[in-house]
């Protein structure tokens, strides 16, 4: 993809998550950090490639060793949010 | 000339619709009732993303054939990553959350660093060089951001993991000529990121990466604990721009658009922080603040002024009488256990016909909404937690205002005092209430920004000097021997 369509995917999302972010209860803005913190390791797609790839025995080994960082955070940070959100109830009755 | 990077539609329409489940994924934040379904469109999101890189990179060896060592290596390093993850997610405490957070962060930091460092080593497999081996301009520039930010989040996040977890003084740690340092240093990154441009020797890429792990130190170091709330969100921002800055390298929707969500979320959560403190972001980065509050704002020179001290049995008898009780926690509260014991005084206080609300200073934890995760694990409905604007203007007609573990968020000073450090700061304006009933552990002692609270000598005022936990669970004991 050229550089122009990419940023402007890149702007158009901003502005998503500006007006996205803003209508998150504040009540769940911690929740909020563990999640965007677990989809910010999104970043295992490269690691994945770099991984993958044959050429460079450093670029694998560093690869491998985001795949492991990011593995951490993705099931870490989805596993906490989900163990926090299930603690908010409503009043009974 | 350049080998264009392949593109299927279909892998880039699972980036696409993973960025868009990632979308709905923060949607899903919008209220308590849908979150869990939102933080499940997360999962899917993120599924989608792991599973097309996978099956459209499998490794292979020099004839073609799967290459089995290569892709075990890999499925077993996603498998040492969710053992750890998912045990460190079971175990952590709630108190925890923000050092577990930086963690994470710190994680995500140095991932980005890695993968562009590994980008810079094998370009070919990133499709960002031509044959000759030279780097596309714009893949560097994008490739120097990434790991400028990256080392930036990870260092920095490092420092405030250690301040938060303990390990290292919540004073500000200030070198002198720091600023000059400071912008030194990021002059440098910045020169030499565009020098980049034009040589992309290996001593250019490293010496951005050393020096953007130093200023990630250099930074966080100055800037004091009670001013974490901001650093994590910032942290937070910035491991968004980390990964949209090699979402771009890459070419990959699903990371552009996933770093441009973090991204505005992690600066409008510093930004909220920041207004809540009343602390512009500029001298909030700056650091310093508190520093030297202990030695002047709390000296000999203060007069002794009159106060009430009370006991749980009265605290017990004047919440019984009311109608409506307002309780403000803060993060002594949690430092002391006792939301387990303040939700169990507010249901006595229930069964007995009170109105009981909790009300909620957006920094009344080390994190944004970290006081709301500690009550709602003590099992105190959401619906009954409100936000300081939603409720600031019920505490006059309020009977009793039940202060446990705040101490600067109720401060009145910050309204009417030009010369206090907390003045402008939106405090919670519990003075307003028939009865203040203030917790605290002794008269001594002063909140983060070392500042007297005009609360404590007020006639309506009833100090109840004790640990936190002990004095809820003399409440309810009080309530429920009370005869009722």
């Amino acid at each position: 993809m050229d550089f122009i369509s990419i940023f402007s995917i890149f702007l158009l999302a901003c502005f998503v998550g500006y007006f996205v972010v803003w209508s998150v209860t504040p009540a769940l803005h911690t929740p909020l950090m563990s999640v965007t913190n677990a989809i910010s390791s999104v970043i295992i797609v490269g690691a994945l490639i770099a991984s993958a790839a044959a050429g460079s025995p450093l670029s694998k080994w560093l690869g491998l060793a985001a795949v492991v960082m990011a593995s951490i955070n993705i099931f870490g940070g989805f596993a906490v949010t989900e163990r926090m959100l299930a603690m908010y109830k409503k009043k009974e009755r | 000339m350049h080998e264009v990077a392949p593109i299927n539609p279909w892998v880039a329409l699972a980036y696409l619709a993973s960025g868009i489940l990632f979308i709905m994924a923060l949607r899903g934040l919008s209220s308590p009732a849908s979150s869990r379904r939102g933080n499940r469109f997360g999962i899917a999101g993120m599924t989608i993303a792991v599973v097309t890189t996978l099956l459209t990179h499998v490794p292979r060896t020099g004839d073609g054939a799967l290459d089995t060592i290569a892709i075990a290596e890999v499925l077993g390093a996603i498998g040492i990553g969710a053992v750890i993850g998912i045990v460190m997610a079971r175990r952590i405490a709630m108190t925890a959350m923000p050092q577990l957070v930086a963690a994470f962060h710190s994680l995500v930091g140095l991932a980005a660093v890695a993968v562009a460092a590994a980008a810079y080593l094998n370009p070919s497999a990133f499709h960002i060089a031509d044959a000759a081996g030279q780097i596309f301009a714009v893949s560097r520039v994008e490739m120097g951001l990434g790991i400028a930010i990256g080392a930036i989040t990870f260092s920095g996040s490092v420092i405030a993991f250690l301040k938060l977890n303990g390990n290292m003084s919540g004073s500000p740690i200030m070198l002198p000529g720091r600023h000059i340092i400071n912008l030194g240093t990021l002059a440098a990154i910045i020169g030499l990121v565009a020098y980049f441009l034009t040589d992309q020797s290996p001593w250019v890429f490293w010496t951005i990466t050393a020096l953007s792990f130093l200023i990630g130190f250099l930074l966080i170091i100055p800037i004091g604990g009670a001013d974490m709330p901001v650093v994590v969100s910032m942290l937070n921002s910035y491991s968004g721009w980390a990964a949209a800055a090699m979402g771009f390298t890459l070419g990959n929707t699903a990371m552009i658009i996933t770093g441009a969500l973090v991204g505005s979320s992690g600066a409008i959560l510093s930004y909220i922080m920041c207004r809540a403190m009343n602390r512009s972001f500029i001298s909030v980065i700056a650091g310093g603040f508190g520093a030297d509050d202990s030695a002047g704002g709390a000296g000999g020179s203060k007069e002794q002024r009159p106060w009430k001290p009370g006991s749980a049995d009265d605290a017990a008898f004047l919440m019984s009488q009311a109608e409506n009780v307002i309780i403000v926690p803060g993060y002594g509260m949690a430092v002391a256990q006792a939301q387990h014991a303040l939700r169990e005084m507010g249901d006595v206080l229930k069964k007995e016909g009170v109105n009981v609300k909790y009300a909620i200073h957006p920094v009344a934890g080390r994190m944004p909404g970290h006081m709301n995760v500690l009550l709602a694990e003590a099992n105190v409905p959401y619906d009954e937690v409100f936000e300081l604007e939603d409720i600031n203007n019920e505490f006059a007609q309020c009977d009793v205002a039940f202060v446990i573990g705040a101490n600067d968020v109720t401060n009145p000073a910050a309204k009417t005092d030009k010369s206090s450090p907390i003045y402008g700061m939106p405090v919670l304006d519990v003075e307003k209430a028939k009865t203040v009933l203030f917790v605290k552990r002794s008269m001594g002692g002063v909140g983060y920004a070392g500042v007297d609270n005009d609360v404590f000598y007020m006639d309506q005022t009833m100090m109840l000097l004790g640990d936190a936990k002990k004095m809820a669970d003399d409440i309810v004991k009080a309530l429920n021997g009370g005869g009722h």
